[in-house]
């Protein structure tokens, strides 16, 4: 197997791919957006409870490839418990890393289990998969009722 | 004809029995290597690779013949018009219509069904009437009479088909009525690879009064066709899927019903007289061909049947049947896979799903190995959702597909669960 496939198919990846973390329907949402991406059929719901601009809660479900579901699994993990303004600093470095790879400002190093996303880079086709839950969080968190595409 | 051309046509004629090796040597694209690995090309059924004639044909369009056609009183336009009608011809040869007024020049199957949606179907269908279509459409077989429907109030039904992917015929009879006006029917599902039994559904169609068009994309490159034979009223195919270019189709239709339809875009070449108070429209099928053609499109498009019809028409479908049984047997036997398509009469088209493993993930990983397959709804999400999937992967075959490919695809997906385990 290529190096850039094991890159991109890390366990993480395929873990989080088969087994997403906080994949259910959140009870006590105050913000939630779709995002969908109609020609691969990646589909999925951000749920979050906000208090004093702190994400208290998040969930997700839908359904799509491993990199779309580990990604927006991944995006659960880190954001819980972050300030609004933070979780979107976060959104800007993960969509750098995507779009311009490890030798992006993003450092991958200080991105934790993010850095797994890394290897997506390599795969422009992908990327959209990748960056559909982090535009889909940016909505949410925007109040933006219009579901999301990265297409 | 140029001299790589006209090799091609005694070697073609050497494929008794069906020397795939040797066909596969006329498309020069198969020899590339894809991430250092040979090329597996199991996509032909979004877009067909093309044979060195066909590309040399257009070519030499452009090298020795162009100029516009049907305008210029100079030599070289009238050779082009006498290519560019030259081509019409081998469409019509093609499709054994009866005449060659009968085929229009389009760029695809998508805009033959939109033709004949705004022309015929904007006449001819009614508030209250009915455009039958079936559970298997491709969405340009779907969206145009939907679009019709919403201008004329008429009403869009669907016939639908059972597990393995075959029409429910009993059902589609009754579905056929005196509201029908039309039946719009693809002849080969390009998802499930199905042949649908066209002659009796226009048996059943005529019956009633209907007008059947058929969606030959997908039929095209594998089958024998016979627009008197079928019947049907008309017939639309796309050149890129027959092993010719893009940008280029052909919609064949009955005569006196080409004869009646009001003119689909306005332009030059669709008219006899235009002045400010009237316009006197030309001719089927020039009524229908507006603007400068797709020139080079129709050269290539007449190149590609030459090749096609070439081939022994038996050979080909036995070749095409073999692979397609070997690929059947070989991804049945895959764990966790399952075949979405297992009609009793269908061509080279396998879609499938893995247990646990999305289908993007698998054509990213098949890719890798050099394995180009498509994934995705196919433009078919009304049959994703008949089968409550949200996207397959499907490779699908040619008349250069061969063993090897197959054995690829297989070597790929054990790759593809490896990486899953």
């Amino acid at each position: 197997m290529s190096d850039a496939l094991r890159e991109l198919y890390q366990e993480v990846i395929v873990d989080h791919g088969k087994r997403p973390r906080n994949f259910h329907v959140l009870e006590g949402a105050t913000h939630t957006a779709e995002g969908f991406n109609p020609l691969c059929g990646d589909q999925l719901r951000i749920y979050l409870r906000l208090a004093d601009g702190v994400i208290e809660d998040i969930a997700f479900q839908g359904q799509g490839c491993a990199i779309a579901q580990a990604s927006a699994s991944l995006l659960t993990l880190a954001v819980k418990g972050m300030r609004q303004e933070q979780a979107l600093a976060l959104f800007a470095r993960v969509h750098a890393l995507l779009t311009e790879g490890p030798g992006s400002q993003a450092a991958p190093e200080t991105l934790g289990k993010l850095a797994v996303l890394a290897g997506v880079w390599e795969f422009p086709l992908r990327v959209k998969c990748a960056s559909l839950a982090w535009h889909t969080l940016r909505s949410a968190l925007a109040g933006d009722p219009a579901p999301v595409t990265t297409e | 004809m140029n001299p790589r051309a006209s090799r091609l046509q005694p070697l073609a004629k050497r494929f008794e029995p069906y020397q795939v090796e040797r066909l596969r040597q006329a498309f020069p694209i198969l020899a590339q290597r894809i991430y250092g690995k040979p090329l597996v090309y199991l996509d032909s059924a979004a877009t067909s690779q093309k044979p060195q004639a066909v590309i040399d044909a257009m070519s030499r369009f452009f090298l020795e013949e162009n100029a516009n056609v049907h305008r210029g009183v100079h030599y070289l336009s009238l050779r082009a018009t006498e290519a560019y009608e030259q081509a019409r011809a081998k469409v019509q040869r093609f499709l054994n219509a009866a005449h060659a007024e009968e085929i229009v020049f389009v760029r695809g199957t998508t805009e033959a069904v939109n033709l004949v949606a705004q022309t015929y179907g904007k006449v001819h269908v009614h508030a209250g009437d009915e455009v039958l279509i079936s559970a298997m459409e491709h969405h340009s077989n779907i969206v145009p009479w939907q679009m019709l429907c919403e201008q004329s109030g008429a009403r869009l039904r669907v016939a639908p088909i059972d597990d393995s992917g075959e029409l429910l015929l009993d059902e589609l009879e009754r579905l056929i009525g005196p509201r029908t006006k039309l039946v719009a029917i693809s002849h080969v599902s390009n998802v499930l690879g199905t042949v649908n039994p066209i002659r009796r559904i226009v048996e059943l169609a005529h019956a009633q009064g209907a007008r059947v068009l058929v969606d030959g994309a997908q039929a095209a490159p594998h089958l024998k066709l016979d627009v008197r034979a079928l019947g049907c009223d008309f017939y639309a195919l796309s050149g890129h899927k027959m092993y010719g270019p893009t940008g280029i189709g052909a919609l064949y239709g009955r005569r006196e019903l080409l004869e009646a339809m009001p003119p689909y875009q306005g332009g030059g070449d669709m008219i006899l007289s235009v002045s400010f108070d009237k316009t006197l429209y030309n001719k089927p099928p020039y009524r229908f061909e507006a603007g400068t053609p797709n020139m080079v499109g129709a050269i290539g498009l007449g190149a590609a049947i030459d090749f096609l019809t070439s081939l022994d028409p038996v050979a080909l479908a036995g070749h095409e049947q073999a692979v397609l049984t070997y690929a059947t047997q070989a991804l049945t036997a895959v764990p966790g896979l399952r075949l979405i398509g297992t009609a009793a009469d269908k061509i080279g088209v396998l879609s499938f799903v893995l247990d646990g493993i999305h289908p993007h993930d698998i054509g990213t990983i098949l890719d890798r190995e050099g394995i180009a397959i498509r994934t995705g709804h196919h433009c078919a999400q009304p049959l994703m959702q008949r089968y409550g999937l949200a996207a397959t992967a499907r490779a699908s075959l040619g008349c250069y597909s061969n063993q090897q490919d197959i054995d690829a695809l297989l070597a790929g997906l054990a790759k593809v669960q490896e990486v899953f385990r």
